[in-house]
């Protein structure tokens, strides 16, 4: 083949380059191997800065960081796409040539593949000795027998004057056909994921529900041609969330499971359903998948402001600060409280133990001795007003907590608060009150109409590149000629002959077994 | 026996193995260093290249009555290497019944783990890298049982034995529950499968590297056309293995993850793996990229999956940072 490709690579150089011949020698360039060679290699050079440096899709708050620290560097990282490397012009430039490569290998391959279907094998040698593998034997075995026991051991066979030519493997190139062209389907399946699919993440509190439309997502990432009606109409509610943790041990802490107990309905007028989602247990909902990917704790607060009245009462989601104690930072802001609106930072620590120190920490992320320490507890206008962004973790801009009058303040904070425990702020500004604990999930849904085919291809490709690399392509030939029969074999595969000649000595034992077989 | 005492005989395992897989190395050393200098085209190259005139209907007139090989027995079998002195393949022998028990504690290890807690052993760095020694030790005896890659065995034992070294030096980890992410019947097949090929293309690479340290000249190292034979065919045999573990690990992530592929360091790193190999595959097919060059880019590749089964887990973090590491 490489043979060939360099005649063809020379060829157009002897006649004038007119733009015909340039766009030929363009193609055949494009389409020889040592081409697809460098593409292989540039697309998994390409691969690696999409490892090193955080990306978009994957680690947002990552990227964020980067700006803040060193915004040159994310500038010049930017310019070149860095942060989205997959979805790069330049990474993309590489596959789609690569791609382009392949099919121009694919179709003159099957074209040549189709004609050697159709083709006899050739008539065999003289000198079957002179072979790689041969072997001779005493026997009446004639042409038509020796014909029929190879084409039991499923070769194609043809025969001619005292010889038998037999050939088989034909499926290797079937695998290596198959192969490229599953990976084109791999391509296109991701391809049409991604135009009408989308993906959401939702934060959902024990005791809420959910409905799957496009307002109920926290973060909503739809494919291009994924409009708000396409979304599937189911819709849950959260009963029950449960983790397990090992007690006892080094590894003491670990999560052991989790599940998340729902009340499905998977359309609107649909019965309701149990069922436990955990993880690698998605909920699935006619093609929509819902993963459970993350839970915390979300303390239930009840503020009392200074007129007496309950300005806030409901559970709070908190932040993890430290993934090994479940300990968690939250953030409670009242706006309606009067005379002024109310802010509170408060630590959860779902097993609060003293320290030392008179400080007080979390032993264990199970809810043993939930607590809630306050961290600081302020007044004055929160800004929850000002029609700007707010984020539900944040007390408030920095510029803007400058200007709140602090109530109470860290060290000055009384013990923790347990459950049922309340709280009562200087001046009769009013009381937090600790009433109880609920958890929360934070889920994913998934719809990829592109899964089941790139599943299909993949699945394929597989298969494919087993038969291609495993099968080889060998060949048999039998002279008989007065008792004396010749045995003569070959493969057209690379490195295999040593295994053939296995196989070889099992055709040889084949053709010369029992003579009762030879008519 | 309790959970602990299971774990305890598991490290205990380990370390017999390491110390027989380095006995073992010293054994095929004394064979290789006492055994007979190879030309750098012995063996496979020979015959490959005797394949080539015949192929096509040969055509000389007359029956040449003079070469009938006997009976039914393949002919051609291994050209005939000049045998080295006794001692030095006794040496080779023992080395080979030592690397068959070192192999037999390292799945005891493995296996006693598994008990010890009671899921499939390879749920951290630790059990990950000693399943892949055994894997590589197992893709070595495999092939010595039916074709002779003696020459190997102290590279594979050294290999086998380093790794283990690490495994207990660096990546130890008392026997424990895992996170409940790596709880399915997933870990079975994804695992298992990256393991089998690891240890492949650990003797393919193991092989790359002595081509490499190999000149074309008389050496006592195997000569290059068995070195890359054994390595040519550890790949075939791996690459559609590494394809399957690569899948079956985008069908998990779809399970655990809600995508099948998200570019997620391992990933990406599984993927350059895999465009690693399947370049030397076709630089095997390429004129002008046979031999050393081929061999450069089998050993890229290799470096590629090392990173990709030890470097990720530590030096970057992602959705794999199951490692565990200390």
């Amino acid at each position: 083949m490489s043979v060939q490709e360099l005649e063809k690579e020379q060829a157009p150089k002897q006649g004038g380059f007119g733009p015909l011949a340039w766009l030929r020698w363009a193609w055949r360039t494009l389409t020889s191997m040592k081409t697809a060679l460098i593409l292989l290699f540039l697309l998994a050079l390409g691969s690696v800065p999409g490892s090193l440096v955080p990306q978009r899709g994957v680690e947002p708050d990552k990227v964020a960081k980067l700006y803040e620290q060193s915004p040159a560097l994310a500038e010049w990282y930017d310019r070149f796409q860095l942060f989205e490397v997959f979805t790069s012009t330049w990474f993309a430039a590489v596959y789609l040539l690569l791609f382009t490569s392949l099919i121009g290998c694919i179709i003159p391959r099957t074209a040549t593949y189709l004609r050697e279907l159709r083709r006899k094998p050739p008539a065999a040698p003289k000198h079957l000795s002179r072979l790689p593998h041969s072997a001779s034997f005493e026997s009446g075995l004639t042409v038509e027998e020796a014909a029929r026991r190879l084409r039991k051991l499923r070769f194609r066979v043809v025969t001619g004057d005292g010889w038998v030519s037999a050939e088989k493997g034909y499926l290797r190139e079937t695998g290596n056909l198959f192969f490229h062209v599953a990976l084109l389907g791999i391509l296109l399946a991701i391809g049409a994921g991604s135009l009408y699919g989308y993906r959401g993440n939702v934060l959902v509190v024990e005791g809420d529900g959910f409905a799957n439309t496009v307002a109920a997502y926290d973060r909503f990432m739809p494919g291009n041609q994924v409009s708000a009606e396409s979304l599937q109409p189911f819709s849950f509610t959260l009963s029950k969330f449960k983790v397990a943790y090992q007690v006892a041990g080094d590894k003491r802490g670990q999560a052991l499971d989790y599940s998340a107990h729902l009340k499905v309905n998977d359309t609107p007028s649909a019965p309701t359903r149990d069922f436990e989602l955990k993880v690698n247990e998605p909920l699935e909902v006619d093609g929509t998948q819902m993963y459970l990917i993350g839970n915390g704790y979300a303390p239930v607060f009840k503020v009392t402001d200074g007129k007496g009245q309950v300005a806030f009462e409901g559970p709070v989601p908190c932040l993890i600060e430290q993934k090994t104690t479940m300990t968690s930072g939250c953030v409670v802001k009242v706006p309606d409280a009067q005379p002024s609106q109310l802010g509170f930072l408060l630590r959860f620590l779902p097993t609060s133990v003293p320290l030392t120190n008179g400080d007080y920490a979390s032993a264990f992320p199970g809810e043993l001795n939930p607590e809630v320490k306050l961290l600081g507890a302020f007044s004055g206008d929160l800004g929850v007003r000002s029609g700007k962004p707010q984020s539900v973790y944040e007390l408030a801009e920095p510029e803007v907590l400058k200007k709140l009058k602090p109530l109470v303040m860290g060290s000055a904070a009384p013990k923790p608060l347990a459950v049922g425990q309340s709280l009562e702020l200087p001046d009769g500004l009013g009381k937090l009150e600790f009433t109880g604990v609920k958890q929360w999930i934070t889920l994913q849904t998934s719809y990829d109409p592109g899964r089941f085919p790139a599943l299909v291809a993949a699945a394929t490709a597989v298969i494919a590149i087993a038969l291609s690399l495993m099968i080889r392509r060998r060949r048999v030939f039998v002279r008989t000629s007065g008792g004396r029969v010749d045995v003569g074999g070959l493969t057209r595969t690379e490195g295999s002959a040593a295994g053939f000649a296995e196989e070889f000595s099992d055709i040889v034992k084949a053709l010369s077994a029992g003579e009762k077989d030879v008519r | 026996m309790s959970a602990e005492q299971l774990a305890e005989l598991s490290d205990l395992f380990v370390v017999a193995a390491v110390l027989l897989y380095v006995v073992a190395m010293v054994g095929f050393a004394i064979e290789l260093a006492f055994g007979r200098a190879r030309p750098g085209k012995a063996g496979a190259a020979e015959r490959a290249e005797v394949k080539q005139p015949v192929t096509v209907g040969a055509a000389s007139s007359g029956e040449d009555a003079g070469t009938v090989s006997e009976a039914p027995v393949a002919a051609s079998a291994d050209a005939p290497v000049p045998a080295p002195p006794g001692g030095a393949v006794k040496a080779g022998t023992v080395a080979l019944v030592l690397a068959w028990l070192g192999w037999a504690a390292n799945l005891g290890a493995i296996v006693t783990r598994g008990l010890a807690v009671d899921r499939w052993p390879w749920g951290n760095m630790y059990e990950f890298v000693v399943a892949i020694c055994f894997a590589a030790v197992t893709a070595f005896l495999g092939t010595q049982l039916r074709h002779n890659v003696r020459f190997l065995g102290g590279f594979v034992m050294v290999t086998a034995a380093l790794g283990l070294g690490l495994a207990v030096k660096v990546f130890y980890t008392t026997a424990g529950p895992v996170v409940p992410a790596l709880n399915s019947y997933w870990i079975a097949i994804h695992v298992t499968a990256a393991i089998i090929s690891s240890g492949l293309l650990t003797l393919a690479g193991v092989s790359g590297v002595l081509y490499l340290v190999r000149g074309d000249g008389m050496s006592r190292l195997p000569s290059r056309a068995d070195l890359e034979k054994v390595a040519h065919r550890a790949i075939v045999f791996a690459f559609p293995l590494w394809t399957f573990a690569v899948i079956a690990g985008a069908l998990w992530a779809d399970r655990a993850w809600g995508r099948y592929w998200g570019w997620d360091p391992k990933e990406v790193w599984s993927f350059i793996t895999w465009v690693a190999y399947a370049a030397y595959l076709h630089a095997k097919v390429t004129a002008g990229w046979r031999g050393k060059a081929a061999t450069i880019v089998q050993l890229v590749a290799f470096g590629c999956l090392l990173f990709n089964l030890i470097g990720v887990n530590i030096f970057i973090s992602g959705l794999h940072s199951y490692a565990d590491v200390p």
